[in-house]
């Protein structure tokens, strides 16, 4: 099976901070994708084109609610629908890796394709006139001239809190597959079998039951001496002299 | 979905066309033998004017129309493509038709094949148009023979009625029957769009904001969609009119497309006035700009889950 690469977004660990967005657009609209124009950005309707965005949901009701940040970008769906509708084959998937990506010198802006993705991950370039969205950044992860560290999508590199993960889903021994298998990896919106290649990992609960003795700290937990301390708090322990 | 003009223009225009080709060619044995004959020449050059100016309205739509030769490439894949492919074969078969029936006025019979031939063509050109719309399957109100069935029935009622009017002009008697049967395939039509409403009503939407980002819970609130100011996803995928609006467009499409134009067509057969033929025409065609409107605007595009609240 050929290789599929992916984004993991670990929904758990996502703060909503935007750095993957704003380092996105600083690395594609730089390179081999861009420009990525904003249109009036300093007035009262700004507008621009992004591949990768952040969006925050309230989960529940308060009090007894979660905010949720969810970062959405193409997802390179490994069946993916914007493909065959494209009249011009300027929409493709790439054999080699999976990734779904748009040639901007053939596609002629028909919007078809934005139509025939259910997740609204494409958006049309207001200014080339083109179709434009995610590349899993395909102009850095195969650059040599970068070190091996480097050689990952720029939304990854920024994120603070790694809540992105990148890799091969087809590789069973990868990070991401074993992600997706052991931390409860989803997919959006499987009704439509597009079966997308990023996966999302869910919120957690983090939970741990402390009794307490396990805070206060017994100097003789084996019980070896017949010397038993009298009462937990009030009689000198040897942390208490020791300095170690 | 945010209709586009283009693609209504496009729609409605090569419709006509096309419906009006098919009208002439399937009424072309009952014309007047010793009319002048020039109805079929007249007529499908009407339908090349159509198409050429749904081709034109087309490229409105574009963002490179320089480039638009190449979306002739996937039409293994794409039925996109295919219209591209057929729209200028409809346009070919309308020329060559008009031409022949010029070379010999008056006499038909053997030129019939390549009317049918042409038939044929408009008829597939139906079919691409509406699988366009009909092939994405997550875009429910569109996913459905009905589409299939109404852009083909719409656009020969529309043709039938143009028919019907270049033939009261030309003075050929055929133009009674085309208005007898521009009625009945108007109130078929009728019947199939009403359908296609009560169908939309009825939609069960498959996706909702738990399958759109994975989380299993009743209450969930968009705080932020992750920007403040529009974009793509906010303008081309909502229409962004009142329900209000909507709700009157569905009584408005069966007024001017179905009810104004039969009853003008049948006071028109009781008084024999042409003039009324005309007058049904162009407010069904006013009608069927506003039915492709309502089509795309009622279209729920699944990614707009994605985008209720700028926060
Ligand atoms: S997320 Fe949308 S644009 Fe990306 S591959 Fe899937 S269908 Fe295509
Ligand atoms: S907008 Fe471009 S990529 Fe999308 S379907 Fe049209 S030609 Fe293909």
């Amino acid at each position: 099976m050929s290789k599929q690469l992916a984004l993991v977004i670990d929904l758990n660990v996502c703060v909503g901070c935007h750095a993957c967005v704003t380092s996105c657009k600083e690395w594609n609209t730089s390179g081999s994708a861009g420009s990525m124009p904003d249109e009036r950005p300093y007035d009262s309707d700004p507008t621009g084109t992004f591949f990768n965005r952040v969006q925050t949901y309230e989960v529940g009701q308060y009090p007894n609610c979660e905010t949720v940040h969810f970062p959405k970008s193409c997802l390179h769906c490994e069946d993916p629908p914007c493909v065959p509708v494209c009249p011009t084959g300027a929409s493709y998937k790439r054999e080699e890796d999976g990734i779904v990506l748009v040639d901007y010198d053939k596609c002629i802006g028909c919007e078809y394709c934005s139509w025939a993705c259910p997740y609204g991950a494409r958006e049309i370039d207001s200014q080339q006139k083109v179709m434009k969205k995610c590349t899993l950044c395909v102009d850095r992860i195969y650059d040599e001239k970068l070190p091996e560290m480097e050689r990952k999508p720029a939304c990854v590199l920024a994120c603070p809190t790694s809540a992105r993960l990148f890799g091969d889903i087809h590789d069973p021994d990868s990070t991401v597959s074993q992600a997706i298998r052991e931390e409860g990896g989803y997919q959006l919106m499987p009704e439509w079998g597009t079966s997308p290649a990023n996966h999302y990992l869910p919120r957690r609960k983090t939970r741990i039951t402390i009794h307490e003795d396990e805070l206060v700290r017994e100097d003789n937990p084996l019980h070896k001496e017949d010397v038993y301390p009298t009462g937990p708090v009030k009689q000198t322990t040897l942390d208490d002299v020791t300095s170690w | 979905m945010n209709p586009a003009f283009s693609v209504i223009f496009l729609t409605t225009l090569i419709g006509a066309g096309q419906g009006l080709f098919i009208a002439t060619v399937v009424g072309a044995p009952y014309l007047h033998q010793s009319g002048s004959g020039s109805f079929p020449v007249v007529a499908s050059l009407v339908v090349f004017t159509l198409l050429v100016a749904g081709l034109i309205a087309s490229f409105f739509h574009l963002g490179r129309p320089e480039r638009a030769w190449r979306a002739a490439t996937k039409w293994r894949t794409s039925w996109l493509s295919r219209e591209v492919i057929v729209l200028p074969m409809a346009m070919l078969v309308s020329l060559v038709y008009a031409w022949i029936h010029w070379q010999d006025m008056g006499s038909q019979g053997s030129t019939q094949w390549i009317g049918w031939i042409g038939v044929a063509i408009m008829v597939l050109l139906f079919l691409c148009t509406s699988m366009i719309y009909a092939c994405i399957k997550f875009l429910q109100e569109w996913a459905s023979a009905v589409t299939v069935i109404n852009f083909t029935l719409l656009g020969i009622t529309s043709g039938l009625l143009l028919a019907s009017g270049l033939a009261f002009l030309l003075g050929e008697p055929v133009a009674i029957e085309f208005l007898l049967v521009g009625m009945i395939v108007t109130a078929t039509s009728m019947m199939t769009k009403l359908f296609a409403f009560y169908r939309n009503s009825r939609i069960k939407a498959h996706s909702n904001i738990q399958t759109a980002i994975g989380i299993k819970h009743r209450h969930i609130t968009q705080r932020s969609m992750g920007m403040t100011g529009g974009s793509f996803n906010t303008r081309a995928f909502f229409h962004h009119c009142s329900e209000k609006l909507m709700a009157n467009m569905r009584g408005i499409v069966l007024t001017l497309v179905f009810i104004v134009p039969l009853f003008l067509l049948a006071i028109s057969v009781q008084l024999s006035q042409p003039i009324l033929v005309w007058i049904a025409f162009i407010v069904q065609f006013l009608g069927l700009l506003a039915e492709r409107w309502l089509f795309f605007a009622q279209a729920n595009h699944p990614q707009n889950l994605y985008y209720q609240t700028v926060g």
